[in-house]
């Protein structure tokens, strides 16, 4: 397990320095140079360099690089060329949006998903098992700011239950969750079909193992042999899904926080790229491809803990 | 053929597509209206008003044209993201599998597990950021992330190819892994592609209405689904047509395409077809 976690440990830092390289190297080549962008057209060259010095865009490429990079490690992101203060703060702020944001909208795709697929695997071929496949071919097909819109016509412009955007801040909890849920309900809706697809085909195929039979044939009940033995195996496909949707729903919520006007990472990120911070939108890219990689890694982790068989692959 | 029309979900699914397939080509000839124009007298007009059947937006502009024109953008983006996923991606893994556990095989994979990292709206955002906002930096950004979808798939199914004995007889008979890749695994792969094509297809359009919808995508005056939604949103309250009427093609088109992906598996390989369904 051991040896497991140390080669998973090393291609997980080898993906983290690449992505920062390959993240860095994209920005970089950008035409226009933040300096004279940020001081318009009437800058005078002698201003320009003294600011280009001041940002430090005067060194060459890799010093710029490794600066930017050792910085990253120490939680230092830089400075915003627009608002000259440091992105480390402006980050962590939008991340009490968008990261509740996203374990709130897994939490109820999970919650949907999982009794969803069981009901659909137990009862394969049901009028219940029909209509499940029905509800999550038609929610995988619906794009979810599109579902945002149409729950903000109905539930915050005609019923009135919930305000249509913005946010009040983390003061009232009740209040910040509660407007958190309208978002987090359209993100959860696509991957709570996927997932819930996932787990019924996950459980169909153990419920057809041996070890299924045998339980039965022992004397356990269905519904302890489902428990004990067929939905602990149904688990290992599951996990793995839930781990890339993360990705999806750090993604999905960048496009989702527009429908709401919830000053999250996504709205820092565009207003970012309409002011060519270029420094912001570098930092803030970087982050949640570290997310990812650190979530799959997770996953791929707990997948070794749960199935034994794994560690010796790869 | 006759096995495609008689599987149920292929046949819903290829009707619902062909409408909007349909839609987008005959827009290239003609539409109910045009769409560049402003005709504010005519503006937010109900569905089934006289001569707008899908009403209009808050330019005046024929919603039912919108669509008809909007449909262009989104399969020609859609269908070439697709088409640089396949170009790309299958060659690399069938060059993978044919040397497997190869330097090459471990740096193919690695940097697909790389680009699964960005997701395609991260990689959007990125492009955007340093070329600017456009349909066809859209299409580089979707396409990106269809290559390690399709080198994944490829490489996993060509693997158990290349134990099989026309493989071995080809090998014993001179030719090399790359004539033997595209002559005998590439063939046998093929029907993989079109399912997973059908797929990346519809997860296209939704990525593409997402990019356009934030503004990443086509940019004025190309109408695009997702932008006819961004337009929308402020107007929901009293012209919710303008939200509906897009949105709903947007699922009509994509469940369209995963009906007929999913048919098309059922008929691919009969043994899912009694196993799981």
């Amino acid at each position: 397990m051991l040896r497991y976690t140390f080669s998973r440990l090393q291609s997980l830092i080898l993906s983290l320095v690449v992505a920062s390289i390959v993240i860095f190297a994209t920005v970089e080549i950008v035409p226009g140079d933040p300096a004279s962008f940020m001081l318009g057209m009437n800058a005078q060259p002698d201003t320009i360099a003294a600011l280009r010095e001041q940002l430090g865009l005067d060194v060459p490429l890799w010093q710029r690089y490794l600066h930017w990079a050792t910085g990253l490690l120490g939680g230092d992101f830089g400075t915003s060329y627009t608002y000259r203060t440091a992105i480390a703060e402006m980050i962590a702020e939008r991340l009490w949006i968008s990261l509740p944001l996203a374990i709130y909208a897994l939490t109820l795709s999970t919650l949907i998903a999982f009794p969803a697929g069981i009901l659909a695997a137990t009862r394969r071929g049901s009028a219940a098992d029909v209509s499940v496949m029905g509800f999550t071919q038609l929610g995988v097909a619906i794009p979810n700011f599109w579902f945002a819109m149409l729950m903000v016509l109905v539930f915050a412009i005609n019923l009135r239950w919930f305000s249509a955007g913005g946010f009040p801040g983390w003061e009232n909890p009740l209040l910040a969750m509660k407007a958190l849920t309208l978002p987090a309900v359209a993100l959860a809706l696509p991957q709570a079909s996927i997932l819930a697809r996932v787990m019924r085909s996950a459980l169909l195929d153990t419920l057809s193992e041996d070890y299924v039979r045998t339980a039965r044939a022992k004397g356990l009940t269905r519904r302890q042999t489902l428990w004990r033995h067929a939905l602990r195996n149904a688990l290992i496909p599951v996990l793995t899904i839930i781990g890339l949707q993360f990705s999806f729903l750090m993604a999905g919520a960048i496009i989702i926080e527009n429908v709401f006007f919830l000053p999250g990472l996504g709205r820092l990120v565009f207003q970012a790229i309409s002011q060519r911070d270029l420094i912001v939108v570098e930092s803030v890219v970087m982050l949640l491809v570290f997310a990812v990689i650190i979530v799959n890694f997770a996953v791929d982790i707990a997948y070794a803990i749960v199935d034994p068989r794994l560690r010796g692959n790869r | 053929m006759k096995a495609l029309l008689t599987n149920r979900n292929f046949a819903i699914g290829l009707l619902l597509t062909s409408v909007f397939v349909a839609g987008a080509l005959i827009s290239f000839l003609w539409t109910p209206h045009d769409t560049s124009g402003v005709d504010i007298a005519n503006k937010l007009k109900k569905p089934l008003s006289e001569g707008y059947l899908l009403g209009t937006d808050h330019f005046g502009r024929d919603i039912l044209s919108m669509i008809m024109v909007g449909a262009r953008t989104s399969i020609a983006v859609a269908f070439v993201a697709v088409g640089i996923g396949i170009v790309i991606g299958v060659p690399l893994g069938l060059a993978a599998a044919a040397s497997k556990g190869s330097l090459m095989d471990e740096v193919i994979m690695r940097s697909n597990d790389l680009v699964f990292a960005f997701p395609s709206l991260v990689i959007a955002i990125l492009i955007t950021a340093i070329f600017g906002p456009s349909a066809v930096n859209a299409i580089i950004a979707i396409g990106i992330f269809n290559v390690p979808v399709f080198a994944r798939l490829t490489r996993g199914a060509a693997l158990s190819l290349w134990q099989r004995d026309y493989v071995l007889s080809a090998q014993v008979a001179g030719k090399g892994p790359a004539r033997i890749s595209f002559e005998h695994i590439l063939p046998n792969v093929t029907n993989l592609l079109i399912v997973q094509g059908t797929i990346q297809f519809s997860l296209g359009i939704l990525a593409e209405a997402g990019l356009s919808y934030v503004g990443l995508g086509a940019q004025p005056p190309i109408p695009s689904w997702g932008r006819m939604l961004a337009e929308s949103q402020t107007m929901i309250s009293f012209a919710p047509h303008m939200a509906l009427l897009p949105g709903l093609a947007i699922v009509f088109t994509v469940l369209g395409l995963n009906l007929m992906g999913d048919g098309l598996r059922d008929i691919f390989d009969p043994r899912i077809r009694r196993e799981k369904r």
